[in-house]
């Protein structure tokens, strides 16, 4: 069991958070991490920002950019993470795309990222079908390689990250880009459910996530869900993070309530 | 058989994409599987390239500009003749049927210079399908003729105002709306990048250019060109030229990617020339980045050229050595585009001015029995307000 499944307990459901490294700027990553940790969240995904995020809506997007003109690095993020994973208990994984990683090397990057405390990687634009490479690597240097799914996935593609994913998998509620939204899509149930029937893996659901009311009703279905753009959103208000640190709360009450 | 079942050549191409396209590219490559075999399918092709684009266009020796360089006689493939004015209308022909046949009524494009979104829209229009256009608001700003024209045709142009504001933006922001809609739209892209059948598909459609290009010099010469050249930016017109010369060894294949302001300024769009191996827009092949991995903004002085990757099969024949590529700058651009308009009263787009500069140097240090084929992809009508401005011609 590694140090991300682990999360998956039975009558828990896990709250997991996004946030793009050095954005607003990287006193504020470095604030905001513990506070996540603290206030309920299981596991905190690291966006090491990527000058074209395709898979991403507005919110990231402008994260992203804003993160780059502060001079962000994958090398910065890996130093991030280790000053972070020192501070928290909960396991920490990286989410980008496949370019910044394959630049480093995959070698070095799985290794730095060992050693950086980072448990995990989430990158969008790397289905498996051209994963083999890393996944042996992150396998390796103990790195859970997470794969998504989306609603538009057949069979033979669920199977297929049902066998390949390690941690959790990834389920994308929407087609489309990342970003807060105002309701679920109706048929998100029928979605789970068909993934659940292939895979043993525990299951998140992320992408346009952003209410308490939405964390209610996917903790009924799901083993996680995962907030981003709505967090950074709130990142926005206040300098001491007030704004988050509520909402972070109030989803965490949400998903217990309705186990 | 290039590419292998995964979409790589050699080491570049295949499909680094989020998960909610996988199944629409599988969907799109078993369509194309399918309709390649399909004899009615390019008899339908073939009528509309004729009767609708005008092919086959003419292989046109330019005596005054040969005699002017005093070496090499240079053939001109005038793609600048086709429908729309460039050979964008070859791939937006090819896969505005396949949409047709998929039922895809909905398209998505993206376009730099507006050529590739020009052509979308006239084929959308002329087969009744809804056509959306990404275009970055530098590229609008820059290409303003053509902005009118795709909407004349009814296309919708969406300005894209993240990034660089160019192509690679406009890029991102037509996968981002197939991401969301990719039930009911057909992404229709226009180069030979992005995620696998993307760039052999492409290719296909475009190798029509090079198919007449050596029936034409057969018939005319009885024998193949020397070399062949063609400006490079994703690489559509080149691939298109190239792709049915690949297995005659003598004919040498240049591409002439854009130096933009000098390969040694920050400001050019030369990956083959001066770039290193990553992944944008779905494949792997050579791209202009910084240490970490972020792609760099590009400078081109035509919209065309102006990006950072290019197609898989360019970075594969760059390693093989089967093509040279090499890079022209702005200045030299505006060289050649004044040198084909004043030798032989044809106003050729930026982008193919590239080209036309690099084989005008060369031919004439060339023999006057070889013979250079320039691909001629596009005319130059869209590109007047800038060569006034950069000219300094304005009254």
């Amino acid at each position: 069991m590694t140090r991300i499944s682990s999360v998956f307990q039975p009558g828990h459901t896990a709250l997991i958070t996004y946030i793009t490294v050095g954005y607003p700027n990287i006193e504020a990553t470095l604030k905001v991490v513990p506070l996540l940790a603290d206030n309920g969240c299981d596991i905190v995904e690291l966006g090491i920002p990527f000058s074209d995020p395709l898979a991403d809506g507005v919110t990231i997007q402008k994260a992203s950019f804003y993160a780059l003109k502060n001079g962000v690095t994958t090398k910065m993020c890996l130093e991030i993470s280790k000053e972070l994973s020192q501070k928290v208990k909960i396991p920490l994984v990286f989410m980008t795309y496949f370019n910044p990683v394959f630049c480093y090397g995959l070698e070095d990057f799985c290794t730095a990222c060992s050693k950086s405390g980072i448990n995990g990687l989430i990158i969008p634009d790397l289905p498996p079908d051209e994963g083999s490479q890393l996944e042996a690597i992150s396998r390796r240097q103990g790195l859970d390689l997470i794969y998504l799914l989306a609603p538009t996935s057949t069979e033979d593609r669920i199977r297929l990250v049902a066998e390949r994913s390690s941690g959790f998998i990834y389920l994308v509620s929407v087609t489309g880009v990342t970003g807060a939204r105002d309701g679920l899509p109706s048929d998100l149930d029928k979605f789970v459910a068909k993934v659940r029937r292939a895979a043993t893996q525990p299951l998140c659901v992320g992408f346009g996530i952003s209410t308490p009311e939405h964390a209610s009703q996917l903790a009924k279905i799901a083993d996680g869900v995962i907030v981003g753009s709505r967090v950074i959103q709130l990142m926005e208000i206040d300098d001491d993070f007030t704004s988050v640190v509520n909402f972070v709360k109030e989803l965490r009450h949400a998903l217990d309530k309705s186990r | 058989m290039l590419p292998d079942n995964k979409g790589y050549f050699g080491a570049y191409g295949g499909r680094f994409v989020p998960e909610t396209l996988v199944p629409a590219l599988d969907e799109l490559a078993a369509a194309y599987e399918e309709a390649k075999v399909d004899v009615s399918f390019w008899a339908e092709f073939d009528s509309l390239s004729h009767n609708y684009s005008g092919r086959p266009t003419p292989l046109y020796l330019a005596e005054r500009l040969s005699r002017h360089c005093g070496g090499a006689q240079i053939f001109l493939k005038r793609e600048d003749l086709a429908h729309t004015g460039a050979h964008k209308i070859n791939n937006a022909l090819g896969q505005g049927l396949l949409a047709q046949r998929m039922g895809k009524h909905r398209i998505i494009a993206e376009t730099g210079a507006g050529q590739h979104g020009v052509a979308a829209a006239a084929v959308c229009a002329m087969l009744g399908l809804e056509c959306i256009i990404y275009m970055g608001e530098e590229d609008i700003r820059r290409q303003s003729l053509n902005v009118f024209r795709m909407k004349l045709m009814g296309a919708e142009v969406r300005p894209v105002s993240t990034g660089s504001r160019t192509l690679k933006d406009a890029i991102n922001e037509a996968i981002r709306d197939w991401v969301t809609n990719v039930r009911n739209s057909y992404y229709l892209l226009g180069s030979v990048v992005g995620p696998y059948p993307y760039p052999s598909m492409v290719r296909d459609f475009q190798s029509v250019i090079g198919k007449e290009t050596k029936a034409q010099i057969l018939a005319r010469c009885n024998r193949l060109p020397d070399y062949i050249i063609a400006c490079v930016g994703g690489g559509s017109n080149a691939i298109g030229i190239f792709y049915p010369f690949l297995n005659d060894e003598n004919v040498r294949l240049i591409g002439v990617e854009a130096a933009g302001k000098g390969l040694k300024t920050d400001k050019h769009a030369a990956p083959l020339a001066a770039g290193t191996i990553g992944v944008l827009h779905g494949a792997k092949s050579y791209l202009l980045q910084d240490s970490s991995g972020q792609i760099k903004e590009t400078h081109s002085i035509s919209a065309g050229l102006d990006y950072p990757g290019v197609g898989p099969e360019h970075s594969y024949l760059k390693d093989t050595g089967r093509a040279n590529y090499v890079a022209t700058d702005d200045q030299e651009a505006l060289e050649g585009f004044q040198l084909l308009c004043s030798t032989e009263g044809i106003v050729p787009a930026l982008e193919p001015a590239h080209a036309i500069f690099y084989a005008a140097k060369m031919a004439s240090s060339l023999e006057k029995e070889q013979i250079i084929v320039v691909n001629l992809s596009g005319r130059g009508d869209k590109d007047l307000d800038i060569a006034i401005e950069a000219l300094g011609l304005k009254q």
